[in-house]
């Protein structure tokens, strides 16, 4: 891994310990038995926090793991770093443009 | 007779950062999953609310605990790969991973405690 990539996985892993943090507390505090669909979107319907909480987080997670991908394909398995990074690349964009999808889902739509 | 090379294998740090790496490609693999079934909301929030009353089942249930735990521990076991690069060498990292292991499994089965 270049010192660039090694960067960037630290720097991203530091800034989503507090996102998991919070993450892990909304997961207890919103799950419930018979949890609701409306239960969900009245909380994060049109809230610019919870937009920008989930984009942050979704931006941090598609690069740290798009990272992370990369790293297992080029130290278990036979493909080369090239193709490595090209799949890192496909898989993180893939990441964020889902993640993206799913806040305007649950906040703008 | 255990080769030279791979005697390391087995001891408890190797498992925490073994555990640290499945646990990271296991979450890479589910986050895709994860957000479309967020995104079902842009179709209303009714197909949402049917995918919700799908994970009403006990099995799912028990995965979704799987995944905390998963979670937790990758947090944990990346938390203590920071402080081990950036501060300084501290004894006792085997009962730090043990400890980690522990607290992602105790969270998880309070999440499995909450939701059935």
């Amino acid at each position: 891994m270049s010192m660039r990539l090694y960067l960037w996985q630290r720097a991203t892993a530091a800034l989503m310990v507090p996102l998991v943090l919070v993450h892990i507390a909304v997961i207890f505090y919103a799950t419930r038995q018979g949890m609701t669909a409306a239960d969900i979107l009245s909380r994060t319907h049109n809230s610019i926090v919870w937009a920008s909480y989930y984009g942050l987080f979704i931006a941090a997670a598609s690069i740290h793991a798009a990272i992370g991908v990369r790293n297992v394909l080029t130290e278990w398995s036979h493909v080369g770093d090239r193709r490595a990074g090209q799949f890192a690349i496909a898989f993180g964009s893939l990441l964020a443009a889902l993640g993206a999808r799913a806040v305007f889902a649950v906040v703008l739509s | 007779m255990i080769a030279r090379g791979t005697m390391h294998r087995g001891s408890a740090l190797w498992i925490a950062a073994m555990v640290h790496r499945l646990s990271g490609l296991a979450l890479a693999i589910f986050l895709p999953l994860h957000f479309l079934a967020l995104g079902l909301a842009i179709d209303g929030e009714a197909k949402l609310e049917n995918f919700l009353r799908w994970t009403d089942q006990p099995l799912v249930k028990f995965a979704e605990s799987g995944l905390v735990f998963l979670l937790t521990v990758h947090l944990l076991g990346g938390l203590r790969v920071l402080v081990i690069e950036n501060l300084d060498w501290r004894d006792g990292q085997k009962q730090l991973a043990t400890i980690a292991a522990a607290i992602s499994a105790i969270v998880a089965f309070f999440f499995l405690a909450r939701v059935f």
